[in-house]
């Protein structure tokens, strides 16, 4: 029996590769199976244009039916959390999102990101020294997990050796953005519920901490910040910190992973990093085109009837929007399955594009580029192990569970 | 003609002369050479300056985080032209095809780009506009000395005309603490360009900005002291703003008059061209050998019904010009139309300001999200049941959309729900734009005329 | 025309019809742009030598690819020719 495209796409067994998978479903730029599965958009232009579209909700309860929501939103029974400003709209979202940035980013915080550049690199070292027997090294475990997730904690204020903890609790409400058809969606949603209960109770007790002792964490920050939106009710700063942790742990470890396994495919350009480190930055930006860690945008909804390409997309349908397609649309991109970093025009759609592109985007970008530059130029001849490496289940956190690599050794 | 050999001629040793060293002259040299020109090319222009880029002049420059000379253009490309800076063109002959400089040269040309631009409209009374303490904002040398004068710390300053420069300069005098008083003809701020209710909210701006903002009237003389400093400025509903710094915004005045007797289709509107910027003569009949771009082109606008559309905007500047150099190195097939949306920006009190179409041929007003009080919003501009254009206050991030619904002439009101549609902005109101017998401040977009093909078009060089 | 210049620039303009605020530049190039207010950019026209490298980041991290900046030497494609 032949598989539906979209179950071939969420299928495990076609993890390693998507790709060809993607270049079909382009074939059908609004692919829709029938009653109420989701209008699947997969070309450049329409995504674009779909994540400006001020008639998109991201907001999960303007979904006209939830049966057919392969997204199980956590009961809203007592002590739950409210939903994160990714999926709220305009203009709690705006309001949120704009007071998270205060403690984060400019205006208000210009450098903080930047004033980080020397931490960064001291953890990237740190680890990189910490790395045993270079003739069999898990890069996952060993770096690209514990890289992003230490600088998080320290960035939000939480503690490092609470990691264990809140591990569990963030890989559950991963898995629970995975549109995994076969899954017990009850279940699923039940373990999810649970899960945010519980690093709901565990982030109330370290903020009611750094209320009475406030650090220069962005957690003290936004627990006593008062601007012009006034300060976040406890609810909204959980929420807050919640999306915070769970996105700079499930997001930068695939970018780092997916980005040394596409260098270690394509040699001349690692070779070209180890003495250009100027190439990091366009490098990982066609690395978010060419392997982006946020395969696709399952949570989107029509406020009214929308046309695209002369297909009617009713109002309450769930909308997926396959970023890693678009971003491989020859109609866009020259070549686009090669692995260019001189590209001259990477306008990819790896952190998504609207009020809605990614929060962390510039600290993504400055661990991959720092992580990337000094892999490549400390590790000796590096090799791959396995290729493909075992992927993890989820085929919207798309990226290695790990990545299995040997040198010769790790230069000083 | 086709296949004569004259374009590859053309192409291989021809003379293309680009007068006008601005923004829109700098990208069409570029974009003559990345289509292959390698005949010579001279670029001549009145300023001593290398291209600059303006939008920092107003911005940047008298907050005094950059210097007025220091704001040169990026290159592209290298363009191997010929620099005749310093000196103006002066007239034009173009049954011999040469442009006359000020200093009495001549430079032949087989295709010629004017792209001369716009000058600040000065201060009307000849005298007074002499005063020393009086301002005008348009170019590096105005801006260095207007940022000099700020620095030194004046008693207060006076802003006439709170179009977008206007208010730019107003912004940027409160955030460097100096006293303001801006005066406007018109009802509010910005109400040229975007009309009376996102006017309001300009007004509002400007109020808690801290700028004495007096609207509805106008300056009617500026007084000066014995030494010819300026000291105050008299104002027509009586009264009177002591002030040492008088910056004149009554908007521009198209460099054209270099042009007059030459027979080409020039005057105070700008230059008349076709919609691939080929300029009409003055029997409005197209030529061949001459285009225009930027600030001093007026094109027909296909979206806007053909009406010829004068813009003063950056990229207006810059898509012109390319398709000026594409188009004077091409077969008539391959010519190509000017057909961007006209769009532009201005930041003032903390606020972005964006904008997509042509609001000010606009009737009606819809807020479509956001609201007018947060200062965070998009509206949309209707004219005779369609969308025209659209402005966003801090919330440019959604107007390509709206930029779609202009280029295909969707229906107004739009009738969709979007996230952010709030109980005020669910019935479209009066956009409230000034009567245009009415004049204000200069505007960003001048209309005139209809089709080439209408026969009430005149055009009337400047004597 | 012989250039005075002697230190090394690059000359930078930003598309703002393009820019839509995504701050990027800001966050990586901090001493090159500022955000004034929640979207609207301030940059320094001219870069030294110094901020060439966290400029070529900011250009390479603009989402919408609107950050312009010198592709040719400057001295030597500046103003040539005759007066």
């Amino acid at each position: 029996m032949t598989q539906s495209l979209l179950h071939q796409i969420l299928d495990y067994a076609n993890r390693a590769d998507p790709y060809p998978l993607y270049e079909e479903l382009r074939r059908t730029p609004v692919h829709h199976e029938g009653g109420d599965g989701p209008y699947v958009i997969s070309t450049y232009y329409e995504i674009r244009s779909l994540l400006h579209d001020p008639r998109i909700s991201s907001d999960a309860r303007n979904l006209a039916s939830q049966a057919g929501d392969p997204l199980p939103e956590a009961p809203q029974g007592e002590g739950a959390l409210p939903p994160g400003f990714l999926k709220l709209d305009p203009p709690e979202h705006d309001r949120l999102r704009r007071m998270t940035n205060r403690p984060f980013g400019p205006p208000h915080s210009p450098r903080r990101v930047d004033g980080m550049r020397p931490e960064l690199h001291d953890i990237v070292t740190g680890l990189i020294d910490g790395i045993g027997d270079p003739g069999r090294i898990d890069l996952v475990e060993q770096f690209s997990y514990p890289f992003p997730v230490t600088v998080i904690c320290r960035l939000l204020g939480v503690p490092r050796e609470d990691e264990a903890r809140f591990h569990v609790w963030a890989d559950t409400l991963a898995a629970s953005l995975d549109p995994d058809p076969d899954a017990d969606s009850a279940e699923r949603g039940k373990g999810a519920h649970d899960a945010r209960m519980q690093l709901g109770m565990y982030l109330a007790g370290l903020i009611e901490e750094r209320r009475k002792n406030p650090g220069d964490d962005m957690l003290s920050q936004l627990a006593t910040a008062e601007g012009e939106d006034g300060p976040m009710t406890t609810m909204e700063l959980l929420s807050t910190a919640a999306l915070l942790l769970i996105a700079g742990h499930e997001t930068t470890v695939n970018l780092i992973t997916n980005g040394m396994l596409t260098l270690l495919r394509h040699p001349d350009v690692l070779e070209r990093l180890r003495t250009e480190p100027r190439l990091a930055a366009p490098l990982v930006e066609e690395l978010l085109r060419f392997e982006p860690p946020v395969q696709l945008v399952p949570q989107r909804t029509t406020l009214a009837d929308i046309e695209v390409r002369g297909v009617t997309i009713p109002k309450g349908a769930a909308l997926w929007l396959v970023l890693a397609s678009g971003n491989r649309d020859p109609k866009r991109f020259t070549d686009p399955d090669r692995f260019d970093p001189d590209r001259p025009d990477i306008q990819h759609l790896g952190l998504g594009s609207g009020i809605h592109s990614c929060f962390g985007a510039p600290l993504a970008r400055l661990e991959t580029q720092l992580a990337l530059s000094e892999l490549a130029r400390r590790l000796e001849n590096p090799r791959l192990l396995q290729d493909p490496p075992p992927y993890r289940q989820n085929a919207v956190l798309r990226g290695p569970r790990e990545l299995q690599i040997a040198c010769d050794g790790i230069r000083p | 003609m086709r296949g004569d050999g004259a374009l590859e001629r053309l192409g291989r040793e021809g003379r293309i002369v680009v007068v006008g060293a601005s923004l829109a002259g700098l990208r069409a040299a570029e974009a003559l050479r990345d289509e292959g020109f390698a005949g010579s090319l001279t670029v001549i222009g009145d300023e001593p300056h290398e291209p600059y880029d303006r939008p920092p002049l107003s911005k940047q420059v008298l907050l005094g985080r950059a210097s007025a000379g220091r704001t040169a253009l990026p290159r592209l490309r290298a363009v191997d032209a010929t620099w005749r800076l310093g000196v103006a063109a002066s007239g034009l002959d173009m049954a011999a095809g040469l442009v006359r400089l000020a200093d009495g040269d001549e430079v032949p040309y087989d295709r010629l780009l004017i792209a001369t631009g716009v000058r600040a409209r000065p201060w009307p009374q000849e005298a007074e506009a002499e005063l020393d303490g009086v301002f005008v904002l348009r170019t590096s040398d105005d801006s260095a000395a207007l940022a000099r004068r700020l620095d030194a710390g004046p008693e207060r300053v006076l802003v006439i005309g709170a179009g977008f420069t206007g208010s730019e300069i107003a912004s940027a005098c409160r955030e460097r603490g100096l006293p303001v008083t801006v005066a406007e003809r018109g009802a509010a701020p910005l109400v040229g360009a975007l009309g009376g209710v996102v006017g309001a909210v300009a007004a509002d701006m400007q109020r808690e900005g801290g700028v004495d903002l007096r609207c509805g009237v106008m300056v009617t003389a500026l007084e000066g002291d014995a030494s010819g400093r300026v000291r105050a400025a008299r104002l027509s509903d009586g009264s009177t703003v002591e002030t040492d710094v008088v910056v004149v915004s009554l908007g521009a005045t198209r460099n054209t008059e270099w042009l007059a007797g030459s027979g080409l289709g020039a005057g105070p509107r700008g230059i008349a061209c076709d919609a691939g910027c080929r300029a009409f003569d003055i029997r409005g009949i197209v030529t061949d050998d001459i285009y225009a771009a930027g600030d001093v082109a007026r094109c027909p606008h296909p979206l806007f019904g053909y009406q010829f559309l004068a813009l003063e905007h950056w990229g207006n500047a810059v898509a012109q010009a390319r398709i000026a150099a594409h188009n004077m190195l091409s077969e008539s097939a391959e010519r190509v139309p000017h057909m961007e949306v006209p769009s532009f920006w201005s930041a003032q009190f903390g606020v972005n300001i964006k904008s997509v179409g042509v609001p000010s041929m606009a009737t009606e007003i819809l807020i479509t999200q956001g609201s007018l009080e947060s200062r965070r919003f998009v509206g949309v501009y209707g004219y005779q049941g369609r969308v025209i254009g659209a402005v966003s206050f801090d919330h440019g991030r959604w107007l390509p959309f709206y930029q779609e619904l202009i280029e295909t002439t969707a229906p107004f009101p739009p009738p969709f729900a979007t996230v952010d549609r709030r109980p005020g902005g669910q019935r479209p109101v009066d956009a409230d734009f000034p009567d245009p017998s009415v004049p204000t401040h200069g505007p960003t977009v001048t209309l005139s005329g209809y089709s080439p093909a209408d026969r009430r078009t005149t055009f009337t060089p400047a004597h | 025309m012989p250039l005075e210049r002697t230190d090394p620039v690059v000359r930078i303009a930003v598309d703002l019809n393009r820019c839509q605020g995504y701050a990027q530049c800001a966050f990586l190039a901090p001493d090159v742009f500022a955000m004034h207010g929640e979207e609207a950019l301030l940059y320094v026209p001219e870069a030294d030598e110094e901020q060439r490298e966290q400029l070529a980041r900011a250009v390479a991290a603009c989402p919408v690819q609107a950050i312009l900046v010198d592709a040719v030497d400057v001295p030597a494609e500046a103003v040539s020719g005759a007066r």
